[in-house]
């Protein structure tokens, strides 16, 4: 038998590993945000740890900013996320609902042509030469465009849509509503969490938009975020290899890690619980 | 009512009324096909055309001719055979593979732990803390991972280097040293996931019948015992799935995290068939090679995806 005792031992062990656990998730994040706020001399005389700095200065911010590409690829990558967004959901729901519908004519055909995609591609060639064609390279669609729907959202919307009661759609074509109608003022309202969910995805893929530039955009004026914060990193994180010194750009580009990832960061708990139920439809579905 | 006639019954008609009742079905469902339109568009047009542009696979691609009048390769395996006899071929399958099999292993295991963990927790408010702050890391892009490691890891200002020189040592070359850079991108991208793939084992965990407990309690097993013989064997099952439907993505070992953290000297251990693929492709515009190899890739990934499925079916029948 086990004692009472013991059984409180485990609960405390326990809470001390969850603890650690939460530590190991936020400590890398809290290091790097000190380390962009604490002036670099007091970095080197502290032998690099820095967690509570004693002076702050936030000159990396403002150089950050300073900087003609950063406020710039700030825009870029928010037009992009907005965009995006939107695009998809339009594109996801009206094809969601129409595939929906059990009696539309050719209806497991379609479900096959976009299922199949999910297991093979052209690949990254075919596609660049499509969109090449299709005269979006080098313009900020073409970060928007070419990844505007994904098969999974559409059969998640589409599963969430057969859920819902039949007679719910009979009573509105009672009323004499078309499709268009029905799904506009019946269905959608009822599919605001679901929406909310694949919608959030979205939001944070297309912030954390980068291959979509890296293989279409040549002008840098249209760089996006992530790809002028990995121009940053690299830049100087070669020049130190090369240089074999510590250049004062580490501050700097720990500021670029922070400015990228606050937006994420901030809104992130808030909307949480759409995200975790995401992972479950994904989860049970797979 | 218009819109839904009842399903047709097909055997009592001839085939010309037959295609007729169905030209007129569509009809009267003209609105539903409008509002399929744009999402068929878009799959042919960024879905479909690319599997048209594999051609080019088999050809010798000049950009000015385009994909019809390019000339065809010859003989029509030429860029296949050059991949398979060059020198990159073993060393690109082995890092693909090897990356893909360390991160399913080292992922799979701490995520179990972690969801154990909350499972165990007794604490309500501390759960909902560790589960908030665990899953955030999962949303962060690799820049952002790329740029967290090399605060702690970079030779020269990296936070655990500076603890290595101030010991006595040298700095140690995490992320352009051969010996240690798989070790990094597996551990980057754990620390990504560890909260976030624990959701789906907590869940299985959570639907683990109570009664199981009871009875292992009255037993007389205490939390320990209770782990090992009730949620352990509960879980399996999912575990199982989980690993045989990680075998139809064996050959994505994460382009985007390599391709963002990689560079020149950790190439040998860190070149993987993507990232190859997008060098020769994007940057020396060998487009038939580059597509010949990306074709091979989709291939054998539409293999085991058929593989894994299929297992995953066989195991599947009391699986969930």
């Amino acid at each position: 038998m086990v004692s009472h005792g013991n059984e409180r031992y485990f609960d405390y062990f326990i809470n001390i590993l969850l603890i650690l656990l939460a530590v190991i998730s936020v400590f890398p994040l809290l290091y790097v945000f000190a380390v962009s706020i604490t002036p670099y001399s007091e970095v080197l005389r502290n032998g690099g740890f820095v967690l509570i700095p004693r002076r702050i200065t936030f000159e990396a911010y403002k150089a950050l900013f300073g900087m003609d590409a950063i406020p710039r690829a700030f825009l870029v990558t928010s037009f992009v996320t907005v965009m995006n967004t939107l695009i998809n959901l339009v594109l996801t729901v009206l094809m969601a609902y129409t595939l929906s519908r059990k009696h539309l004519v050719g209806r497991s055909f379609f479900i096959f042509l976009i299922v199949f995609t999910m297991m093979f591609g052209g690949g990254l060639i075919p596609t660049y030469l499509v969109v090449k064609g299709t005269g979006l390279l080098n313009t900020i669609w073409a970060m928007i465009i070419p990844g505007a729907m994904s098969t999974w959202n559409v059969l998640v919307v589409k599963t969430f849509f057969e859920s819902l009661p039949e007679e719910l759609f009979e009573s509105g074509r009672i009323d004499g509503a078309g499709e268009f109608t029905v799904l506009l003022r019946l269905a959608l309202p009822l599919s605001i969490p679901v929406l909310m969910t694949i919608g959030l995805f979205c939001v944070v893929g297309s912030w954390n938009t980068f291959f979509s530039a890296v293989y279409y955009i040549t002008d840098p004026g249209l760089n996006p975020l992530q790809v002028i914060i990995r121009g940053l990193l690299l830049s100087s994180e070669q020049m130190e290899y090369n240089a074999d010194i510590v250049l004062p750009t580490t501050t700097l580009q720990m500021a670029s890690v922070v400015a990228a990832s606050l937006p994420v960061i901030v809104v992130y708990p808030f909307v949480q619980k759409h995200l975790t139920k995401g992972m479950l439809i994904g989860a049970v579905k797979g | 009512m218009a819109h839904f006639p009842a399903p047709l019954n097909t055997a009592a008609m001839p085939k010309s009324a037959y295609r007729a009742k169905v030209w007129k079905r569509i009809w009267s469902m003209r609105i539903l096909y409008l509002m399929l339109l744009p999402g068929v568009a878009y799959y042919i047009i960024y879905k479909y055309i690319p599997m048209y542009g594999v051609l080019i696979a088999f050809k010798d691609y000049d950009i000015l001719s385009g994909i019809v009048r390019s000339p065809w390769a010859d003989p029509w395996y030429k860029h296949f055979q050059f991949f398979f006899e060059s020198p990159y071929f073993s060393q690109l399958l082995t890092n693909t593979f090897l990356i893909s099999l360390y991160k399913t292993i080292w992922g799979t295991i701490p995520a179990i732990g972690v969801a154990l963990l909350i499972h165990e927790g007794r604490s309500l408010w501390l759960n909902r803390i560790v589960q908030t702050l665990s899953y955030m890391p999962h949303f962060l892009s690799y820049v952002i991972i790329y740029g967290i490691a090399i605060a702690f890891l970079s030779e020269t200002s990296g936070l655990v280097n500076r603890w290595v020189v101030e010991a006595g040592g040298n700095g140690i070359p995490f992320l352009t040293s051969t010996a240690y850079f798989r070790s990094v991108l597996v551990g980057t991208d754990v620390w990504k996931d560890l909260g976030w793939g624990a959701i789906i084992y907590l869940a299985a965990m959570s639907s683990i019948d109570a009664t199981l407990y009871e009875a292992a309690r009255i037993d007389g097993a205490g939390r320990l015992r209770r782990i090992w013989h009730v949620t352990l064997p509960g879980i399996r099952s999912v575990i199982i799935l989980l690993l045989v439907l990680k075998v139809g993505s064996a050959l994505d070992a994460g382009f985007e995290q390599i391709y963002i953290m990689y560079n020149l000297q950790v190439m040998p251990v860190a070149d993987i068939i993507d990232t190859w693929v997008f060098r020769v492709g994007l940057e020396q515009l060998n487009f038939s090679l580059a597509t010949a190899v990306g074709l091979f890739k989709s291939l054998i990934g539409l293999v085991l995806i058929f593989l894994s499925n299929k297992l995953a079916r066989r195991w599947g029948g009391n699986l969930w």
